[in-house]
């Protein structure tokens, strides 16, 4: 599927210095992330130690960090934030009550403690949010070092599943799929939107591969005799995941955002599953007169999804030489 | 002209897998579509025959799909098991969708280039870093929230917009919802904008363009902008499938009647045909889209052709 990757060099080795190198012929996936060729810094630290060093000194990223941390203790131990278990002590005459005494969040529908239920849907965003990003990266990176390395008929048979998934909408199929199997828990969600959800990477990987690939060091590798595999995982992953990696941090922000959708459309999570999803898809009849049944549950989504993004951009604004 | 066949013959296999998928995934819709029909009534066995028979239901999954392939190339969608033609039943839908996106993507393609153009141009500016925390922002707020809340405050309160329903016809209803739909695919056009002028504005031909003395505009207008809106123009282009299928949502909230919220009406309703004939056709509309991009993506970029 040479299309798709104009960029790549036939036969001609890549420049190793891009940052002298203008190369406008980014393709869809990786034109808003530079590809990070390797380079060695005048002192021979690695991209990854530059990276970090760039890092440190950027205030998004600790705030971003902070926010996720926080987010990740809340979907880990939700007692030591919320004074209530899951839907628990409701009081039916409570519903839909502003914030006030007792509740700085006011009440749900059902007279939960809002903040309760809210702190308590910190896990379905984080956990799936995650895992269908590790799973997707984790197919991403087998299929496109596969593809993008050996070539010819696997690559092209690759390419095509992934055309395949890639040409299905997300929204509408995962909600198909989702309708024809209810009583979905969280890890049948993860499986859909996995399924949905890996064939950017996989693009973007194999480019990165193909790029990689001709490059003197892996010939040089091969020559000193390295056999396949090793020259995969030593030599071309390392040197072709920071892009990815870049994406699948972004990731992250997208599938929570598409899973809270979901769960919104109803199709998603049901109760007694908490979930921020869920709690907006409640909201939606009331928010006219309630406003805070929308507010405070967009609040956390959006800071979550948010962080993630932000934090993804000062990564790849660290890792891409282009920029510096 | 090799490559453009060559796109093609790859299109077929994959719409023919996709369509299938989607066909297999609604037919596996847990309960009896026949029985549902007839409510909590007994059906007699032949009444079950004739109609299985009918609707094809006792042949091989393959041969369902066989005979439903067969209906759409010559433009008949199926009909759903009350016996409403699929095609009629969306005949006004399409057009209330086909606006919707049309305005999204105008919407997508003015605001958002425009907005790439001005961070791009001075990046690090006031203007860039405002458009970087904006979109970021777009991006980040699910579109169901941004939508609510965009009817509401420019709705309902300051009332510049109607908030529902498509009595003011095109373009009066289709605004509001067109933006809500389309914020997303803007954010993203911006930053792609932003960063692919961005770094062909660094590039060699840029330099020789100043060194040899043109103009500014010129030199963005004529030489930079053309470049860097080559992945723009395949995101835009990948980005109309995509706004024909987020229709479900925004057409929830707006309370537009178009072929998103039947979708999902007949989801609940597993009125099968319906959803297979919807989402055949959106994919339909996806691939041709990403087919017309590649093609289109050969014409800009001479690199590809001879690739």
């Amino acid at each position: 599927m040479p299309d798709l990757h104009p960029g790549q060099p036939k036969g001609r080795p890549k420049p190793v210095l891009p940052a002298e190198s203008p190369d406008t012929g980014t393709s869809s996936g990786s034109a808003v992330l530079a590809d990070a060729v390797p380079e060695t810094g005048p002192s021979g630290r690695s991209l990854w130690h530059d990276a970090w060093l760039e890092l440190r000194g950027r205030v998004v990223f600790w705030f971003s960090a902070a926010v996720l941390a926080l987010a990740g203790v809340m979907a880990a131990f939700p007692d030591v934030f919320a004074a209530m278990g899951p839907n628990e002590n409701c009081n039916l005459r409570m519903s839909k009550k502003g914030p006030g005494s007792g509740a700085v969040f006011g009440y749900d529908l059902q007279g939960c403690d809002y903040w309760s239920q809210i702190v308590h849907g910190t896990r379905a965003s984080i956990v799936i949010g995650v895992a269908v990003t590790a799973f997707a990266l984790i197919i991403a990176i087998l299929l496109g070092l596969v593809g993008g390395y050996y070539g010819g008929l696997l690559d092209a048979l690759i390419a095509r599943i992934t055309d395949v998934f890639f040409g299905i909408p997300f929204v509408l199929g995962a909600t198909v799929v989702l309708v024809a199997f209810p009583g979905h828990g969280m890890w049948a969600m993860t499986l859909v939107l996995v399924l949905l959800g890996w064939t950017t990477m996989t693009r973007l990987m194999r480019g990165q591969v193909i790029a990689v690939k001709d490059t003197d060091f892996v010939a040089a590798a091969r020559m000193l005799g390295a056999g396949d595999r090793r020259i995969m995982f030593r030599h071309i992953l390392p040197n072709s995941i920071a892009p990815v990696f870049v994406v699948a941090m972004l990731n992250v922000g997208n599938v929570i955002a598409g899973e809270a959708t979901l769960d919104y459309l109803g199709v998603g999570l049901q109760y007694p599953d908490v979930s921020w999803g869920l709690q907006l898809n409640v909201a939606q009849t009331f928010f006219a007169d309630h406003p805070h049944l929308l507010v405070f549950p967009a609040l956390f989504l959006t800071a979550t999804v948010l962080s993630f993004l932000m934090l993804g951009d000062v990564v790849r604004d660290a890792l891409d030489p282009k920029l510096r | 002209m090799r490559y453009a066949v060559q796109r093609l013959i790859q299109a077929i296999p994959v719409f023919v897998i996709t369509t299938f998928l989607i066909y297999t995934m609604v037919f596996a819709l847990p309960g009896d579509p026949i029985l549902a029909l007839a409510g909590d009534k007994p059906v007699p066995e032949q009444v079950l025959n004739v109609m299985r028979e009918h609707y094809h239901l006792n042949d091989p999954l393959l041969v369902q799909y066989g005979y439903y392939m067969l209906g759409v190339f010559q433009g008949n969608l199926g009909e759903t098991f009350t016996g409403q033609s699929v095609s009629e039943l969306l005949g006004d839908r399409w057009a209330v969708t086909a606006q919707l996106a049309v305005t999204a993507w105008i919407f997508e393609l003015v605001v958002g280039i425009g907005l790439g153009i001005v961070a791009g141009l001075r990046r690090g500016g006031i203007a860039d870093t405002a458009v970087l925390a904006g979109t970021t922002f777009i991006i980040a707020v699910p579109v169901f929230v941004f939508g609510y809340t965009a009817q509401i405050l420019l709705g309902l309160n300051l009332g510049l917009f109607p908030t529902a329903g498509t009595d003011e016809g095109w373009p009066g209803s289709y605004l509001l919802p067109g933006m809500v739909l389309g914020s997303f695919g803007l954010a993203y056009v911006a930053r792609l904008t932003r960063t692919s002028l961005v770094e062909n504005l660094r590039a060699d031909y840029v330099r020789t363009a100043t060194a040899k003395g043109l103009r500014r505009h010129r030199i963005v207008g004529l030489h930079a902008l053309r470049n860097s809106l080559i992945p723009v123009v395949t995101y835009l282009g990948i980005d109309f499938g995509n706004l024909m299928a987020g229709a479900v949502v925004t057409e929830g909230i707006f309370n537009l009647p178009g072929i998103g919220q039947q979708v999902f009406q007949s989801i609940q309703l597993q009125e099968g045909p319906v959803v297979v004939g919807v989402v055949t056709l959106l994919v339909m509309i996806f691939i041709v889209a990403n087919l017309v991009v590649d093609l289109l993506y050969g014409v800009l970029d001479p690199r590809i052709r001879r690739a």
